[in-house]
């Protein structure tokens, strides 16, 4: 193959390995802009996996288990959000245990779902466009939930940053106590937070089994969910850091397959290490600023808040 | 312990027999009514639809259909290597098993250890080296079939570039890479093996771009030695050929499957139970390969050719015969150096100890 032909399979690849990273890990950066800390976005990816895939099996429409993976993270994400937010459990202990529970729970409702074989999902083909040369196959040739990740980014980041209730979600993670004098239901906003930080994870676990490898196993998601939670923190809580984090991670995975298949004399052991080091590494580098990690970080993260006391 | 699907219709059935048995018991004289053996299997992964744990318990269903109510399985899954096997382990030979396979290599420790506190079960470890008067080992020769499995790909690939998945660099997965680059270069002297280690048994994310790279570097014929179907999956969306490994995985490939490397343990688990029955069971080091019918070779995919297939077959013979060894002399290392002489065949010992690639195999074996 081509050098250009094995650089596009690169790119194209980074794409599909990072993508269900960038739906996890945008939805708990909205969670923890709220001063919610869910740690069982792992359970929440698993879920959604195995809902996702089983909805694909029975409907054979991605759209129905696009959405079956989102309702069955938002689901989990409701269990914990009554926990923490109505009962005032400990945010950390609930998380895990969420994640706990995620992963008996996803393996029980796989069982018969186990390495069942599923059509995968064709990449759109744009007429004119997709057929250009390069960058018809870089830019038009992903599938639809891609696409769907990229309109996500955006969405998030103007709501966050240029919109009204984006300033009131963050508010609410910095001092909950100030927006509750002002008459914001900091609860409320925190169930919304959340819920959407479950849907988010829910439908990255889904791209996993239905669109990426596509089959259902136990455990599928092999820690990605921990890595979405540390991209966040990594990333300073901000989306394009986020972004760059997960397509960084997904990118430094493929190219160490490639470089093993070229033959490269380095050991595999140090090859599998290196997208966890370099995408610490880069995103240390460029958020090392201490003032802006302050600026950044929600002040009340982690800290359970009741508007009576 | 882990639960799995059929537990409750499990635990119906283990009541209803203690109940028969317990009735039988007390309407018979004592010593008429014979105590079923009890056969505990320790896996290591879910059963699923295809792979290594799957193989072992089409072994245990057979085993316990040909035996009847002589025996009695009981499995559990999932058992990760270390601390818990320990335990569940220990659980099977305190209530009451007789014999306990236990599936996996990590399982040898505990397996060791358990069975020094419980010399009057018998333990049957796979793919191990540690024995005991009351533990015995079995493995089949994989590289056989993995030889075979080769000359297909010799026969089938026209760009003269295998991909090979590979789970870790220990000499069980060396010698299946070296045996199928030795059958592929058997055929089509030519031939490379690329080969990508992703440092799991088990991670279908990982499995799936691995394949999906050494399909992007040139690779048309994919085989893997992990324990998902994912390598499967990938060949047949990108059309090139697959071979599978430990199942027959033609379903999740039905254009790209041209055969598999299989194992059958159901000989191996009848003999053992039978032995342990009438109390002639002795510890010893099982290593069977096509003739002892612990390696098969799945169906071929219909893109084989006749003129393949007949190939094939003819070598499979041999194996058999013992007129063909994969590693009969020369065998030469990647750097040239000459490993066996010709007219000499490798012995069981430098098998069991590979640690280099053969000619033929891209890359530089991770150490």
């Amino acid at each position: 193959m081509s050098a250009e032909g094995t650089v596009i399979a690169i790119v194209l690849a980074t794409v599909g390995a990072g993508t269900p990273l960038v739906y996890a890990a945008l939805g708990e950066l909205v969670v923890e802009k709220s001063g919610v800390l869910n740690l069982g976005v792992e359970g929440m990816m698993l879920l959604g996996a195995v809902v996702g895939f089983i909805a694909a099996v029975e409907s054979g429409s991605v759209v129905v288990a696009a959405l079956a993976g989102m309702g069955a993270g938002a689901g989990a994400s409701l269990l914990f959000a009554f926990l923490t937010l109505t009962l005032q459990a400990n945010q950390v202990a609930t998380g895990l245990a969420l994640t706990i529970f995620g992963v008996g729970v996803s393996a029980f409702l796989g069982l018969d779902y186990t390495s069942v074989a599923l059509e995968s999902l064709a990449g759109v083909h744009v007429p004119l466009l997709s057929d250009l040369p390069i960058l018809g196959a870089l830019v038009f040739s992903f599938d639809p939930l891609v696409y769907l990740s990229f309109a996500v980014f955006v969405a998030v980041t103007v709501f966050l940053y240029r919109s009204r209730w984006g300033l009131v979600l963050r508010g609410v993670g910095e001092a909950p106590a100030s927006a509750h004098a002002l008459g914001y239901d900091v609860i409320g906003i925190r169930y919304l937070a959340v819920l959407f930080g479950g849907a988010m994870a829910g439908l990255g676990g889904m791209y996993l089994s239905v669109v990426y490898t596509p089959v259902w196993v136990e455990s599928m998601t092999a820690g990605r969910g921990w890595i979405a939670l540390a991209l966040v923190v990594f990333a300073t809580w901000r989306p394009a850091r986020v972004m760059l984090g997960a397509y960084l991670f997904g990118g430094t995975t493929i190219l160490q397959f490639h470089i093993q298949g070229a033959g490269v004399d380095v050991a595999s052991q140090i090859l599998s290490m290196l997208p966890y080091v370099a995408t610490i590494v880069v995103l240390v580098l460029i958020s090392r600023d201490a003032t802006k990690i302050r600026l950044n970080a929600p002040a009340a993260l982690g800290q359970a808040y009741h508007p009576d006391v | 312990m882990t639960a799995h699907g059929s537990a409750r219709g499990r635990a119906v059935t283990l009541i209803t027999a203690a109940l028969v048995s317990t009735v039988a018991l007390l309407a018979a004289p004592a010593g008429m009514a014979a105590e079923p053996l009890k056969v505990g299997f320790v896996y290591v992964s879910p059963i699923g639809d295809a792979g290594w744990t799957y193989q072992h318990d089409i072994a245990r269903k057979k085993m316990e259909a040909e035996l009847g109510e002589r025996v009695e399985t009981r499995f559990v899954e999932s058992v990760p290597e270390g601390a818990e096997a320990e335990r569940v382990i220990r659980e099977l030979a305190a209530s009451g098993h007789g014999l306990v396979f236990t599936t996996s290599f990590g399982y040898m420790n505990p397996t060791i250890k358990v069975a020094k506190a419980f010399p009057d079960t018998i333990f049957e470890h796979a793919t191990g080296y540690k024995r005991a008067p009351n533990v015995g080992t079995y493995v089949a020769r994989f590289y056989e079939g993995r030889y075979l499995t080769g000359i297909v790909a010799g026969k089938m690939t026209r760009s003269n570039v295998a991909g090979y998945v590979a789970a870790f660099p220990i000499p069980e997965v060396i010698r299946g890479i070296n045996a199928f680059t030795r059958g592929m270069r058997s055929v089509n002297p030519d031939a490379q093996v690329k080969v990508i280690w992703v440092n799991s048994w088990f991670d279908p994310g990982r499995e799936r771009e691995a394949a999906d790279a050494l399909i992007a570097q040139g690779a048309d014929v994919i085989t893997h030695h992990t324990d998902s179907t994912a390598p499967a999956l990938a060949a047949e969306e990108k059309g090139v050929h697959v071979i599978g490994y430990h199942s027959d995985m033609s379903k999740y490939a039905p254009t790209a499957h041209l055969t598999a490397s299989t194992h059958d343990w159901s000989e191996h688990y009848l003999r053992t139970a039978r032995a342990v029955l009438d109390g002639s069971w002795a510890s010893a080091a099982v290593w069977g390969g096509i003739r002892e019918g612990m390696v098969k070779l799945a169906p071929f995919g219909a893109a084989v050719p006749d003129a393949v297939r007949e190939l094939v077959l003819a070598q499979q013979r041999d194996i058999v015969s013992g007129a063909l060894h994969p590693f009969a002399g020369p065998v030469r290392d990647q750097d040239g150096n000459e490993r066996v002489a010709a007219g000499a065949t490798m012995t069981d010992e430098a098998m069991l100890t590979m640690d280099y690639y053969v000619e033929g195999v891209q890359g530089k074996l991770p150490k």
